[in-house]
């Protein structure tokens, strides 16, 4: 039978607030156990919280950029369930009247086109502290420092079809908030987190099946092998004749499986009541329009920008945009190079982004800086040198070794275009190569050009790469056709 | 209305109490007369009235994003039953 899989994901983002959403308590990673946790995150009795402005205007932003309703009216709810590294025994989160409504995000899919996907809605919560199973003996160790910490989580509608849509979903989600700089990104960290729901139909089916929930997915790698081995586990259940349980299951990547977290199975009562210690938020119209106002241009307000303006392809502008830094880097670069956007592009999409994958490196940690490539660039050029000496600089600039204007210099990689020069590497290699000019002299005009190649490589080799290729190209034709 | 002997067992699981099978009817009782006392409302005509979600007409204030809180981890850690490396210690939580 031909299955349909239905996916909806819910993604937590760590607002990068310096403070916690109800308490004054720092948000910074990384701290020594439990020393950023006050009275309020650990839920002691007496406390109130307090709401944080700047997590409420990071939710209307991300409102405002995927083009919701901000409701003028939004309060908070307890959400409770028992669990260690929940000390007040509930959650304060949003159940109804959530701080952004309906709104979309449109993604692009592997063929080229784009799909809208819903956004039901996105609610401020609070999140929990970490709890630690190893290294404890037969106990757990807790650290509240994440307790408290703001949380916007975005609830997509089930519109996506496939794994690799989720991932499309999930890195335009990440695009934004980074853009946005409401949320530093930082998936290792757990800043960005997300459950997948997933359930399988038959192809032209209207109802939906029964879904489980994937829980603990923290890279969009993940995403994809969760929700496809998931996939593959409910149609092996469903041939054989056997029911989906709707339960919480666990993606172990080490394993590449997912497994039924029985402990969550009854919790799922959460008996959510509006919480009495915090009043509702009110969201004045003035205060929506002072926030649009700050809105920065946005991944697909900027690719269509660098279309329109560099005149660059929509596949290299979809990558210079999908990261803020990565779009910043190029036209920093196109600046130095003082307009010359085509190469920019296919340098940072090429040797500049192979290089940072094979370090694991962001391009703001990148040791070539923009204007160091654009330098470069501007040698390729004035025809200083050739582009595939370029590779060389790269290489060398890459590791430390200075500037392009000092590599070229140093290594003396200048690119040979006096015609003298030229003529004698021409003449030497067509005198040693006599049958090649033969073969060449016989062969029909349309397929010169390939044959042609042999002989450029020849030259080029032995002027150790720094031959003008087109000047090479020129002399060879004029002489082998002579 | 009125609860039965499950819905009592689930609530005071949902709440983590431990109970007594010969208290379950008298919670019972007690619930349902709470639930008895709500359930006047519903001689009221509430028609186009919006639920409230906090008894004051008050709507929240908020507080600047700055770092107030300083470390007391070992002033809070002197209630702690058990604490080790800076983390506060539970019997464990996973199976």
């Amino acid at each position: 039978m031909d299955w349909e899989t239905v996916i909806g994901l819910e993604i937590h983002t760590q607002l990068a607030t310096k403070s916690k959403i109800f308490s004054g308590a720092a948000t910074t990673y990384g701290a020594e156990p439990n020393t950023q946790a006050c009275e309020v995150d650990l839920g002691l009795p007496g406390v109130l919280p307090v709401l944080n402005e700047q997590a409420v205007l990071m939710a209307i932003k991300f409102g405002l950029a995927i083009g919701a309703e901000i409701p003028k009216r939004s309060i908070f709810s307890r959400k409770n369930y028992f669990y260690p590294d929940l000390p007040k025994g509930y959650q304060i989160s949003q159940f109804e009247l959530p701080i952004v409504n309906s709104g979309h995000i449109e993604i692009q899919l592997a063929d080229g086109t784009t799909k809208e996907v819903g956004i039901t809605r996105a609610h401020l919560e609070e999140d929990a502290g970490k709890s630690m199973h190893e290294g404890f003996g037969d106990q757990t160790g807790i650290d509240l420092n994440r307790a408290g910490t703001p949380l916007l989580e975005i609830v997509s509608e089930p519109d996506m079809r496939s794994a690799k849509e989720a991932v499309a979903y999930m890195k335009k989600v990440h695009s934004i908030v980074c853009y946005l700089e409401i949320c530093d990104g930082n998936m290792q960290e757990g800043s960005f987190r997300c459950d997948a729901n997933v359930s399988i139909r038959p192809k032209g089916e209207e109802a939906f099946g029964t879904r489980t929930e994937l829980k603990n997915i923290n890279s969009f790698r993940y995403v994809e092998q969760a929700i496809n081995i998931e996939i593959e586990r409910q149609v092996d259940i469903l041939e054989d004749g056997g029911k989906i349980e709707q339960e919480t299951r666990l993606y172990d990547p080490n394993r590449n499986e997912t497994r039924s977290m029985r402990s969550k199975e009854e919790a799922n009562d959460y008996r959510y009541f509006p919480d009495p210690d915090l009043l509702p938020i009110q969201i004045d119209v003035e205060l929506i329009e002072k926030v649009r106002n700050q809105l920065p241009e946005l991944p697909n307000a900027k690719k269509q920008r660098f279309i329109d303006e560099f005149n660059l392809s929509d596949y290299d502008s979809g990558v210079l945009t999908a990261q803020k830094e990565i779009a910043d880097y190029f036209e920093d670069c196109v600046v130095i190079t003082e307009g010359e956007a085509k190469l920019s592009a296919n340098w940072i999409n090429g040797e500049l982004s192979a290089s940072l994958n094979k370090e694991n490196k962001d391009i703001t940690e990148s040791p070539v800086t923009p204007k160091m490539l654009g330098s470069m660039i501007k040698l390729i050029n004035d025809d200083t040198i050739s582009g595939k000496i370029a590779k060389q600089v790269f290489e060398a600039m890459w590791n430390g070794e200075g500037s392009a204007d000092s590599i070229v210099e140093r290594k003396n990689l200048k690119q040979v275009t006096d015609r003298g020069v030229i003529e004698k590497l021409v003449d030497d290699v067509i005198a040693n190569n006599p049958i090649q000019v033969t073969q060449y002299k016989a062969t029909p005009e349309e397929k010169k050009e390939k044959l042609i190649g042999y002989f450029v490589g020849q030259i080029m080799k032995k002027s150790q790469g720094k031959a003008n290729p087109k000047k090479v190209n020129e002399l060879l034709i004029e002489k082998l056709d002579t | 209305m009125s609860f039965n002997k499950s819905e009592i067992q689930k609530i005071a699981w949902l709440a983590r109490l431990s109970i007594e099978q010969q208290d379950i009817s008298t919670y019972s009782d007690e619930l349902s007369n709470i639930l008895n006392l709500v359930e006047c409302m519903n001689s009221v005509d509430t028609e186009g009235i919006s639920p409230i979600a906090h008894p004051l007409d008050l709507t929240a204030r908020f507080r600047t994003d700055s770092v107030t809180e300083v470390n007391q981890r070992d002033q809070f850690q002197k209630n702690a039953a058990q604490t080790d490396a800076g983390c506060y210690l539970v019997p464990k939580v996973i199976e």
